[in-house]
């Protein structure tokens, strides 16, 4: 994780001086280069195009979905899917157990896993992100406490403390979503710790320091905007971390409870009757499947283009 | 070599006091453990019972040094539901739970290194492309579910292996597969840097100067030499799988002390909860002090630092 690098060393941005510019063609800020360079990247657009499309579909699930997705029917249990034997016009992806519409549970489900992926990575973020530049941009005793406390984060196994707060705290979606969040800052704080020691030793730091700036505003400043691209890419990573997790625990049974769409529980409902009807599992499975291969994806292509020097 | 010791051991037994004291305190703060010991439908006087018999009304840093001496002493309490010692419970349950990890780890690392040579051997070759999308597509594949499709595939499609409880060697296959493969991406991710940086070295430019064999050269010389940092990483995955047996132990219904850890929570059993997130905890940290230990054992340049 430390071979992310912050910004491009020593890159050819400066514009030509001079009359020896070509005309027409504006001198490209940093920004510019890398949407141009993100619109070629493959995984960067798949991963984005993916993920919009997730966005879109939590966003207009009452307009998509063709039921509600909580109510039951017992004369329609168990209906296949478009492609199983004996499909049913009204039900794209079939019925669950309770005779609800699958596709519209799948539907309202992406709302659960990237609420719950977005809040618990803004929490762990805003935590990480405070440690990581406290630790690298002071050093000394608060980079060893600070290294101290993520070392103890570390060695507790974190499946088993997130299921155990749940269920003394009673689960529900907001439970959830605190423990995620007050767990998952470790690789927030490494990165950002690692990021901020390249970027603290820089001249326009020690020019911030000798103008007498305070330290709040040389980390808002000229600290964190340097050590954005790097952010931005923990970020996606553990957004789809956090989803991950949802997922697992709501599976276990200690996470978002029923009746409410979430696709880690679909499996764990599905996983009953697997052996008959394996769409139950596979469609929720391959939904988290995708959008967190979308996310990853996105992360990692970020990289590229943010710093394609570094590409190991 | 022994300052740094002493020194990392001290480091190790502060870090595994801490995460003592926030487990526990997670678990007695984030709601009331005896609503949640005492489950659905209790009166307030048996909720007021159970908080009288297990001592939760006393004050909470009484509560911890209590449990916290006596763990240092070996005794981790009493286990609600089974009413027999926790450490007697973990103590059955543990060879399990060792024996899925050390398969498991086998399993990664027989997969991963070969895959890991043979990309630094060829960069941006199909084996390498192949290699790196494994591990982007493993990274992304909840682990509940790869377990699920295994058991659906190998188990009841092909019938090759049992699906679910304990007994020989082959009711081990199928979970070790499933928690191994998380920790393959990272091993061959280490693997092939590791490779790449030491094939560019001038002793290995040397050693195929004075005309040693390919093979020789890559085994005796070059993979030893990569190899070290991937043994310090695969002890802490170690640490890790023992965190994930949880969902595989509870998918297989292996009887390990992740099946312990489910089904405590399922019954509100929490001081065997309490005492397994200790036992994990340990556990991760000797290994972690032990990846040190060997890495500075290995590097004279670790210790000074």
């Amino acid at each position: 994780m430390t071979d992310m690098q912050a910004a491009p060393a020593a890159s050819p941005t400066a514009p030509a001086p001079g009359p020896g510019k070509v005309p027409g063609k504006a001198p490209a800020g940093p920004w510019a280069r890398m949407r141009r360079r993100s619109l070629r990247h493959g995984g960067v657009m798949f991963g984005a195009i993916v993920l919009l499309g997730f966005i879109a579909m939590a966003f207009l699930a009452p307009l998509l979905a063709p039921h509600d997705p909580l109510s039951q029917s017992l004369s329609t249990r168990l209906i296949d899917p478009f492609w199983g034997a004996k499909p049913h016009p009204d039900h794209l992806l079939g019925t669950d157990q309770l005779g609800r519409d699958y596709l519209s549970r799948m539907i309202y489900g992406a709302r659960i896993s990237l609420t719950i992926g977005l809040v618990a990575m803004v929490i762990s973020g805003v935590i990480g992100t405070a440690m990581g530049v406290a630790a690298g941009y002071f050093g000394g005793r608060i980079d060893h406490f600070v290294t101290f406390v993520v070392t103890t984060r570390l060695s507790m196994p974190v499946i088993l403390v997130a299921l155990a707060v749940v269920a003394v705290a009673g689960s529900s979606l907001t439970v959830v979503v605190l423990v995620l969040g007050f767990l998952l800052w470790d690789r927030f704080a490494v990165v950002m710790r690692s990021a901020t020691r390249q970027v603290r030793d820089h001249e326009y730091v020690a020019a911030a320091q000798a103008l007498g700036m305070p330290v709040s505003r040389i980390v808002m400043s000229e600290i964190l905007p340097n050590v954005l691209g790097a952010l931005i890419v923990v970020a996606t990573l553990e957004m789809a971390h956090a989803i991950l997790l949802e997922a697992a625990l709501s599976f276990l049974g200690l996470g978002v409870q029923p009746p409410t769409p979430s696709w880690g529980l679909m499996v764990s409902e599905g996983r009953k009757a697997m052996f008959f009807k394996p769409w139950l599992i596979a469609i929720p499975g391959a939904a988290l499947f995708v959008l967190v291969l979308a996310i990853n994806l996105l992360g990692d292509g970020l990289r590229d283009v943010m710093a394609p020097e570094g590409r190991s | 070599m022994l300052g740094f010791l002493l020194k990392r051991a001290a480091l190790a037994l502060a870090v595994a006091v801490t995460v003592s004291i926030i487990s526990f305190l997670l678990l007695r703060a984030s709601g009331d453990i005896a609503v949640a010991v005492a489950g659905e439908g209790a009166t307030e006087a048996d909720i007021e019972a159970i908080r009288i018999q297990f001592g939760f009304d006393r004050p909470l840093i009484v509560q911890y040094f209590e449990w916290a001496g006596n763990a240092l002493t070996g005794d981790l309490g009493q286990s609600v539901y089974f009413r027999v010692p926790v450490v007697e419970l973990i103590g059955e349950r543990m060879p399990v739970t060792m024996g899925l990890g050390a398969l498991a780890l086998v399993f990664a690392v027989a997969l991963s290194i070969p895959l890991g040579v043979a990309a630094a051997l060829r960069p941006n070759s199909i084996i390498d492309r192949l290699s790196l999308w494994i591990a982007v597509l493993g990274q992304a594949m909840p682990s509940f579910w790869f377990a699920l499709l295994l058991m659906l595939v190998m188990g009841v499609w092909w019938r090759w292996l049992p699906i679910s409880g304990a007994g020989g060697f082959d009711h081990y296959i199928m979970p070790a597969i499933a928690l191994g493969y998380y920790a393959t991406p990272a091993i061959m991710r280490l693997t092939r840097a590791g490779m790449i940086e030491v094939l560019e070295s001038d002793y290995i430019r040397t050693a195929h100067a004075k005309g040693l064999g390919t093979g020789k050269v890559l085994f005796k010389h070059a993979l030893r030499n990569a190899v070290i940092p991937v043994v310090s990483l695969a002890a802490v995955q170690f640490g890790f799988m023992l965190s994930g047996s949880i969902v595989i132990e509870s998918i297989f219904a292996l009887p390990g002390v992740g099946h312990l850890a489910w089904i405590s929570l399922q019954r509100s059993d929490f001081t065997v909860v309490q005492g397994i997130v200790l036992m994990l905890s340990v556990i991760y940290i000797l290994m972690a002090l032990v990846a040190d230990l060997f890495n500075a054992w290995l590097d004279p340049r670790i210790r000074v630092a």
